[in-house]
Parts: structure tokens; C-alpha cells; sequence
């Protein structure tokens, strides 16, 4: 077939992308654009270029550096725990076990369930008011204020622990099934400890999850305010004060030009974290493909 | 009688075997336990009446008065000075459902925002996404290439940076406090696009071209080939794409002004403050849709996780 007639052919199927890149055009390139232009002027409606000013006044803007410290330091500390904790449950559920699926099932749950509707039962445990600390006085303990000290931070970890857990969990099972059992059987054969067979063969499949999983988990981790808002509301302890809580308030103030200059360093941030991804993408593929 | 012995060390070897699995079993269970706990005891508290819940978790939220320091409250003394945990009731009662559902209709409005809010961004990112999959499927060269690139940056975006750009427009199109500045970002959102081209590409590009000589056109080959061939990735999505955005917060607290259109993801906080004595009700309620979605669903968020990765 002729390229020409080909191409009268094939292009109406041009047509299908039309409304979703009109869409996202509208709703987020575009757009973008001018965020990037509100980044650099100094008032929305007057527009003097003043540069990487508003980034600067951002960079010395003391709820800027704390909010952005917080998420920062959580994710950091999350990171660790949600993949090898899930990497532990997916290695426990993967064994010969009893009811394995409705196991699993009660592991994923958490994932389904909307914040909203369980966070009660963590204000019940970790209120100043709570059961925890009704249980902890029994025992002569003195009371805390898990919420408002800097505990708050782990009561947010272990919210998004149990929430989060699930999803790297069947990441890793689906990983799991593509170690060959016939290598695992002659390894046992030839006298390699469970360690030794983990190491060498169960680890080599999983790196590509488990490094999937990783930036995944850390691009996931910004979604942390969602936990947060809702346990502890706007004005959370400080150690709880998260990115979205201060971009929420420069909406409030409609302050454009911290807010697009903000939205930017995110931007700057998660493009430095894909490329990563997409380089961890690659080299594992190619890795597989060796092997 | 060599044979018997051996026979017996072997079903003792496997006594054993089966033995360690079920304390394994047992163990997983206990920590399972532990995960659904939360879950279970809104649902169990959700059948108290609303005395005996203000009677144990009414002081909750009083941040005028150190518990520790003296009673909570002493002109209520059937209110306890702190939480205790309870699961079961003292009296099953159907009370804070028969308030939620039929007398004060606050709850209802906001169940109702909600599933107008959730059910045009499923259909319409499902439906959006999948004419724009067709497109990437035909599609593979270098100029459809980097407009998939594009998606997949956007898809995996936090809303730090894309809520920005979405209030922009929605100003100019004087959207604030309506529901299609949350929904109609939703529904051009990628990830349903990359979910449905992965699944579309790997289809053999025989199907279309046997189906083209037959004089299909492109519409047909996608409702009647594709699409169905697709149906996986389809469910997948109504599953994720709706555990999601039944979850919503960042948007309605910057893009809705007025308490009153929130979604419960929201407005369920401000019961657990206000009216504890319902709040377990509420929530359960609110629970449902996303339970009923894993009950009959799971199968398909697994798929849908599983192959979110970048890979085909």
C-alpha cells in the first residue's frame, strides 16, 4: 500500500487522541505555562520579569523551608519501611500457607477503605483523650499527647504504613511468581541454605520490582497530606505541617507567586525522581532480558 | 515391616510440615487481624446507640480540660474522662443509621456529592482514555512517542504541582466552587490512557488489519475489537480510579469554598468532631461503595497494580 493511502486512512484515528490531548492541554500544559510565567513577575496583573526573585523570598520563607522539610523527611523515613515491609509480607504470603488468598485479601483492604472513614478509629487510639493512653495510665505510664508532640510524625507513618503496605505487597507477589521454582528446587539440591537461595536467585527477580517500588513509593509518599489533613486539619502540630498544607493556605491568600514558584520546585523535584524511574525502567529491563 | 516404618516417618515428616504451615497460617492471620482492625471496629461500633457511644468517646475531642488532672466532666458523670477501646456493643441498635439515613439529611447531601463528584470522573477518564489509547495504538511513531512521554510525567505528578495549573483555568473559566473544576480535571487525568495503551498495544496487529480489509472502520474496530479485548484493563480502572477519587481531599478543600457541596471524604472529619454519636454510622456508610467495590473487584485491582509499572 501506497504511504499516501495509508496515511488517508489511518488519520482519523488521530481523532480519538483529540478530546484527551484538548484536555490536558487545557487543564494542565497550558496552563503550566503560565505558572511558569507567574513564577518569574513579580504581580499577576501588573507582570514586571523580576527573574528567580520569587524563588529566592520562597527559598527564605520560614513555612515554605518547614512544610517542605516535613514531607521531605517523611518520605525519607516512609521509604525504607513501606518497601521492605511489604517486601517481608509479600515473602510471608508467598510461602505454602493456609486460606492464602483471603490472607492477602485482608492485607489489601486497608488500600480500599477511604481515610475518611477509618481516621476516627486512630483519633479514638491516639487522641490526649484516648484509648492508648487510658490503656497506658492503667499501667502507670504517663499520658502523651501523641498528636500534638513529635510523635505525631510516627502515628502519620504508621497511618500510611497500613494504608500503603498492600500495594507494594501485590507488586512484589506478582514478582515472586516469575522466580523459576525448578532453579529454587536444584539450588536446595545442591545444599544452598534458604538464605543463600534467596540471595542468588529469589533477589536477582525481584531488584526490578524492588526498585520500581522505590520511586513509586517516594512519588507516593507526597500524598501523605490527604492522612494528615484529615487526622489533624489545617493547622496541624508543626512537625505534621506538610507541602500541601502550605500551598493550601497561598491558595487561601491567592498568593500566585509562591505558589507557582512552589509548584516548580515540585515540578524540578519529581522530574529529577522520573528520570530515575525511567533510568531504574531501563536498566532493569535490560537486565531481565540478559538473564 | 521396613515398609510400614518408612511409610510412618514419612506421614509424620508430613504431619510436621502441614503443622508448621498452619502456625505460619496462624501467625499471618493475627497480623491480618490487626490490619482490618480498624475497619472492623467502625463497623462494629456503627451499631451503638449514640448514648453509649458519647458515654465512651464523648470527652474525645474536649480540649478544654486535662483529664489526667481531674474528671472530664463532672456534671456528666456517665461520660467517661477518656477513650476505652470497645468493639462490641452493649445494646446492638440501629439508631445511628435510622438518624444518618432519615432524619438529619446532612450526611446523605454529602454521600450524594460524592458519587456525583466520583461517577463522571470514572466514566469520563475511562471513556477519554480509551479513545486516546486507540489513538497511541495506531500510532507509534516518533511525534505519538513523545506525547506518551508527556502522559506518563503527568500521571505520575503530585498535586503540589498540577492543582496549580488547574485553578488557573478554573478561574478563567469562573469554575471555583463547581464541582467541574474537580471533575473535569479528573477526567483528562492520564493514567487511564497509559493503562489502556499498555494493554492495547500488546493486542496483535493482525486484529486490525484482517478486520480493516474487511472494510471496518476505525470506530468499529475500536468498539467491537479493541475495547473488548480490553475489558481487564477497563474494570481495573473503574476499580482504581475510583478507590481514588472516592478518597479525595486536596481538591474540594481548595477548589469548593462552601462546606456544603463537600464530598464525605471530607465533611466525614467534621462529623467525628461535631457529632461523634453518629460518626461510626457515617463512616460505615461511607465505606461501603469501596467494600463492595474489593468484594467484587479485587481480582481486578490486583491486575490494575500489577501492571501500573512502566513496562508492558
Amino acid at each position: 500500500m501506497k504511504l499516501r493511502e495509508k496515511l488517508h486512512r489511518d488519520w482519523p484515528a488521530a481523532l480519538f487522541l483529540a478530546p484527551s490531548l484538548l484536555g490536558t492541554a487545557l487543564f494542565f500544559f497550558v496552563p503550566f505555562l503560565l505558572v511558569i510565567w507567574y513564577a518569574m513577575v513579580d504581580n499577576p496583573v501588573i507582570m514586571n520579569f523580576v527573574g528567580l526573585k520569587n524563588f529566592i523570598s520562597l527559598f527564605q520563607n520560614q513555612a515554605y523551608l518547614q512544610a517542605a522539610g516535613n514531607t521531605l523527611l517523611f518520605s525519607i523515613i516512609s521509604l525504607p519501611l513501606v518497601v521492605g515491609l511489604s517486601l517481608a509480607l509479600a515473602l510471608l504470603l508467598n510461602g505454602k500457607l493456609r486460606a492464602r488468598s483471603q490472607l492477602r485479601s485482608l492485607f489489601l483492604s486497608p488500600l480500599l477503605v477511604p481515610v475518611a472513614s477509618v481516621v476516627l478509629v486512630w483519633q479514638v487510639l491516639f487522641s490526649y483523650n484516648g484509648a492508648l493512653n487510658t490503656s497506658l495510665a492503667d499501667f502507670g505510664f504517663i499520658p502523651v499527647d501523641w498528636l500534638k508532640s513529635d510523635s505525631a510524625r510516627f502515628v502519620i507513618i504508621g497511618l500510611y504504613l497500613w494504608k500503603n503496605l498492600g500495594y507494594n505487597m501485590v507488586l512484589f507477589l506478582a514478582a515472586l511468581n516469575t522466580v523459576p521454582v525448578e532453579m529454587l528446587d536444584s539450588a536446595r539440591v545442591d545444599g544452598a541454605t534458604a538464605w543463600q537461595r534467596f540471595r542468588a536467585i529469589t533477589f536477582k527477580y525481584l531488584t526490578p520490582t524492588l526498585l520500581f517500588t522505590l520511586v513509586i513509593s517516594f512519588i507516593n509518599s507526597f500524598k501523605i497530606f490527604r492522612e494528615t489533613y484529615l487526622l489533624a486539619g489545617d493547622y496541624p502540630f508543626e512537625v505534621l505541617y506538610m507541602l500541601q498544607h502550605y500551598m493550601n493556605n497561598m491558595f487561601r491568600s491567592l498568593d500566585y507567586q509562591k505558589l507557582s514558584a512552589a509548584a516548580i520546585v515540585m515540578a524540578l523535584v519529581m522530574m529529577a525522581v522520573i528520570a530515575i524511574l525511567f533510568m531504574v525502567e531501563s536498566r532493569s529491563g535490560r537486565d531481565l532480558e540478559e538473564s | 515391616m521396613m515398609q510400614f516404618q518408612q511409610l510412618a516417618k514419612k506421614n509424620s515428616r508430613r504431619l510436621v510440615r502441614e503443622g508448621a504451615i498452619l502456625v505460619k497460617s496462624g501467625l499471618i492471620l493475627v497480623l491480618a487481624l490487626v490490619f482490618v482492625f480498624p475497619i472492623v471496629m467502625t463497623v462494629l461500633n456503627s451499631f451503638m446507640s449514640s448514648e453509649e457511644i458519647i458515654a465512651n468517646y464523648g470527652m474525645l475531642f474536649d480540649k478544654t480540660r486535662n483529664p489526667w488532672e481531674m474528671p472530664a466532666a463532672p456534671e456528666l458523670p456517665w461520660i467517661a474522662p477518656t477513650a476505652h477501646f470497645k468493639l462490641i456493643p452493649d445494646l446492638v441498635s440501629a439508631e445511628q443509621y435510622i438518624e444518618i439515613l432519615f432524619k438529619s439529611t446532612d450526611y446523605l447531601i454529602k454521600f450524594w456529592n460524592s458519587v456525583f463528584l466520583v461517577l463522571p470522573i470514572v466514566a469520563g477518564q475511562i471513556f477519554v482514555g480509551a479513545l486516546a489509547a486507540y489513538a497511541f495504538t495506531r500510532f507509534r511513531g516518533r511525534l505519538a512517542q513523545i506525547i506518551f512521554f508527556a502522559y506518563i510525567i503527568l500521571m505520575l505528578m503530585p498535586f503540589q504541582v498540577t492543582l496549580v495549573p488547574n485553578y488557573i483555568v478554573a478561574e478563567w473559566f469562573g469554575l471555583i466552587d463547581n464541582p467541574l473544576a474537580i471533575v473535569l480535571p479528573g477526567v483528562f487525568s492520564t493514567f487511564s490512557v497509559f493503562l489502556i495503551t499498555k494493554y492495547m498495544r500488546r493486542i496483535p496487529r493482525d486484529y486490525i488489519e484482517v478486520a480493516q480489509l474487511d472494510g471496518a472502520g476505525h470506530w468499529a474496530i475500536f468498539t467491537r475489537i479493541l475495547l473488548p479485548m480490553c475489558r481487564t484493563a477497563v474494570y481495573s480502572l473503574a476499580v482504581l480510579v475510583f478507590i481514588d477519587f472516592w478518597n479525595m481531599v486536596e481538591q474540594p478543600i481548595i477548589f469548593l469554598s462552601d462546606p456544603l457541596t463537600h464530598p464525605l471524604s471530607v465533611f466525614l472529619v467534621k462529623v467525628n468532631e461535631g457529632d461523634i454519636g453518629l460518626a461510626f454510622a457515617a463512616s460505615t456508610l461511607y465505606m461501603i461503595p469501596a467494600l463492595l467495590m474489593f468484594f467484587h473487584g479485587e481480582q481486578y485491582l490486583v491486575e490494575g497494580i500489577t501492571h501500573s509499572g512502566l513496562k508492558g
